[in-house]
């Protein structure tokens, strides 16, 4: 077990393109930490730097107290689970779980009782004698974690294990994959593109985009102050709707002549300064005053226990999430009541939360 | 995915595999035939009598103890070429399959010695070890080795074995790096993680992976010194010296063609095609069982 420490981390690809931009992240011992961003955002080149698959071009990588930068990755003591699962094709189940052990001299009888614990622990116990190829999808991912697990290595390295699985798979081997890395406490970085899985896995939050980090936190301190638009938009289904608002005398702030209140928010602010306010779905509600936020209802998605109203406010496209029968489905204009705590205030230039509550960039 | 295909009539599927059935009747089975047919006949020196003869032809080749040396030069020449071109074009292959700078110069430059004739090929080994001008034989002398092919069977065996390799090692380059590529990359990146270090990758999961072709190389490539090879020993050695590099084809061609014993090489060649045939069927039959598709 170790932790994982990345100092100002770069890659540059011979083109000259920078993939990475100088990372900087501290991930606990026994941590659960999950890189999650768009796709060309950097985050499985960063992962594949850790491992070891692409160089370094600037900064350290730590693993453990051991700076392994220049270390190959047979050496570094780290496990990765790969998007294709890459499982050997020549070989069986257990084969497939034996070869890091053996490359490594374990003795027979040792190798033996691990792969047999993790066959038990994964319950791929009656497959392994079977190659690959008869497996199934789920069962495959399951041997590609019981090679990653059999070795105890230092760290995890997850990319995208998931996506390859159709939709109900991939939430209970999503519990499946939590559970373990509980149960055997080993420092885990995970990549994926999608939110759930970064919302629902980590300890450690981590949103990238364009090579950089936007914001390292937990699950709940990303979604409650998310530190820029992108990770506001990002983080959350359906997300979160940014309008175009102003700042009005006194600090407090309006959209298209409507008060949002948030005053203590905008503070400081002169006003007539333009500002994006960002307001989640399902922090709006129809109020039946005449105050409040016009909102006109262009259609309705169904989600089951919810409804998705698509509307307009003014000019501005805006969405809002309702258990299903509050809002009658053919309601046309509606008005919206918005809670002063539910506003997250941006800074259209830099895209940055603005405000008593914007949080640094924590690394 | 379902592969059948469905035809209408009972005509059009045969009418499909008509021209592959006539290419193979007309160049295969016929010839073949033929020369089974001519194995039992003796024609004297001016083809004015053929006489049935039954198997006195075998009866004769079999008796004859130089053949039996044919058959031995034949087997150290085709094993040399073979174990020669495959090893050499794999080593190339993964070379290439590396991410070099120039690599795809480097791999059309290892294309071209294919599309040589094999006459030109060897034409152009003997001159590189023509013992008094050829270059390679010069460095050769430069380094003490009495260098001539021209009166040692062992250096002229050498010689045509480099040259014949070297035709095929073109052709088995391609197939290996094709294999290689497609290979995917993930795994061989889980191994690197799982602890192998580049030799005991190779071996342990590349080579696995890629012996599909390599076996499919194999039968090809003992085919071909088999067979193809005569070219390059007609113009290199025609045999010699002293018959240190006949090979089967070539007893054939040398006895038929330029010994006129017709139904002698008629015999000879049916032996060569049984020997073949057999070979092969012994490869599907033992060496393709270790392969994993």
């Amino acid at each position: 077990m170790a932790s994982v420490t990345l100092k100002d981390v770069r890659k540059v690809y011979a083109g000259g393109v920078e993939a990475v931009k100088g990372v900087s992240l501290d991930i606990d011992d026994g941590a659960f930490c999950v890189l999650v961003g768009p796709s060309g955002c950097g985050k499985s080149t960063l992962l594949r730097m850790v491992a070891g698959l692409e160089t370094i071009s600037g900064g350290t990588v730590d693993i453990g107290g051991r700076v392994v930068n220049a270390i190959e990755p047979s050496e570094r003591d780290i496990a990765m689970v790969f998007q294709n699962y890459a499982l050997y094709p020549h070989m069986s189940v257990y084969e497939n779980m034996a070869y890091g052990l053996k490359n490594r001299g374990t003795p027979k009888a040792e190798i033996e009782a691990r792969v047999g614990e993790a066959a038990r622990i994964l319950a791929i116990e009656p497959f392994l004698k079977r190659r690959p190829r008869e497996l199934s999808g789920g069962q495959r991912q399951r041997v590609a974690m019981g090679r990653a697990i059999v070795r105890k290595p230092q760290v995890f390295l997850f990319d995208e294990p998931l996506s390859n699985l159709d939709a109900k798979l991939r939430v209970q081997m999503r519990v499946e994959i939590k559970r373990l890395q509980r149960q055997l406490g080993v420092t885990s970085i995970y990549v994926t593109h999608d939110q759930v899985e970064a919302m629902t896995l980590s300890d450690k939050l981590v949103v990238m985009s364009g090579g950089q980090i936007e914001q390292v936190g937990t699950p709940t301190d990303v979604y409650r102050r998310p530190a820029t638009r992108f990770v506001a938009t990002f983080i959350g289904s359906p997300p979160m709707n940014i309008l175009p608002g102003t700042v009005a005398g006194s600090g407090a702030v309006s959209i298209a002549g409507t008060p949002v209140g948030a005053a203590d928010m905008a503070a400081g602010l002169r006003a007539g300064t333009p500002v994006e306010v960002g307001l989640r779905p399902e922090d709006l509600h129809v109020t039946e005053g005449p105050e409040g936020l016009p909102f006109t209802v262009d259609f309705v998605e169904e989600l089951g226990a919810t409804q998705l109203f698509h509307g307009r406010t003014g000019e501005a496209e805006l969405v809002i999430q309702a258990p299903t029968g509050r809002i009658p489905a053919d309601a046309g204009a509606l008005r919206l009541a918005i809670d002063p705590a539910a506003v997250h205030l941006f800074d259209p230039a830099t895209g940055r939360r603005v405000g008593r509550e914007a949080v640094g960039m924590a690394a | 995915m379902d592969k059948r295909a469905i035809f209408g009539g009972r005509l059009l599927p045969y009418a499909l595999l008509l021209p592959q059935v006539l290419v193979t009747l007309v160049f295969f089975y016929w010839p073949a035939s033929q020369a089974v047919w001519q194995s039992f006949l003796l024609q004297d020196a001016f083809g004015l009598a053929t006489d049935f003869v039954w198997f006195d032809n075998y009866v004769d080749l079999f008796s004859r103890a130089d053949y039996y040396r044919t058959m031995a030069t034949t087997l150290a020449f085709s094993t040399a070429v073979t174990v020669a071109s495959l090893s050499i074009a794999l080593l190339l292959a993964a070379m290439a399959d590396r991410q070099l700078r120039g690599g795809t110069v480097y791999r059309t430059l290892l294309i071209w010695p294919y599309a040589v004739a094999p006459a030109i090929a060897g034409v152009l080994w003997i001159f590189m070890f023509q013992p008094s001008l050829g270059v390679l034989a010069r460095g050769l002398r430069g380094i003490g080795v009495d260098w001539n092919p021209l009166l040692n069977g062992t250096h002229a065996m050498t010689m045509v074995v480099l040259a014949a390799a070297w035709k095929q090692i073109s052709y088995n380059f391609l197939f290996f790096l094709a294999g290689l590529q497609a290979i995917p990359k993930s795994v061989i990146e889980a191994a690197a993680i799982d602890g192998a270090r580049p030799f005991r990758r190779f071996w342990t999961i590349i080579f696995p992976l890629l012996s599909p072709t390599a076996f499919f190389l194999l039968v090809v490539n003992i085919v071909y010194a088999f067979f193809e090879t005569l070219g390059v020993i007609d113009t290199m050695t025609s045999g010699g010296p002293g018959k240190a590099t006949e090979t089967l084809v070539y007893r054939v061609f040398s006895d038929g063609r330029l010994g006129a014993d017709l139904g002698g090489s008629a015999a000879q060649s049916v032996v060569l095609m049984i020997i073949v045939i057999a070979l092969t069927a012994v490869q599907f039959r033992y060496v393709e069982r270790k392969v994993t598709y």
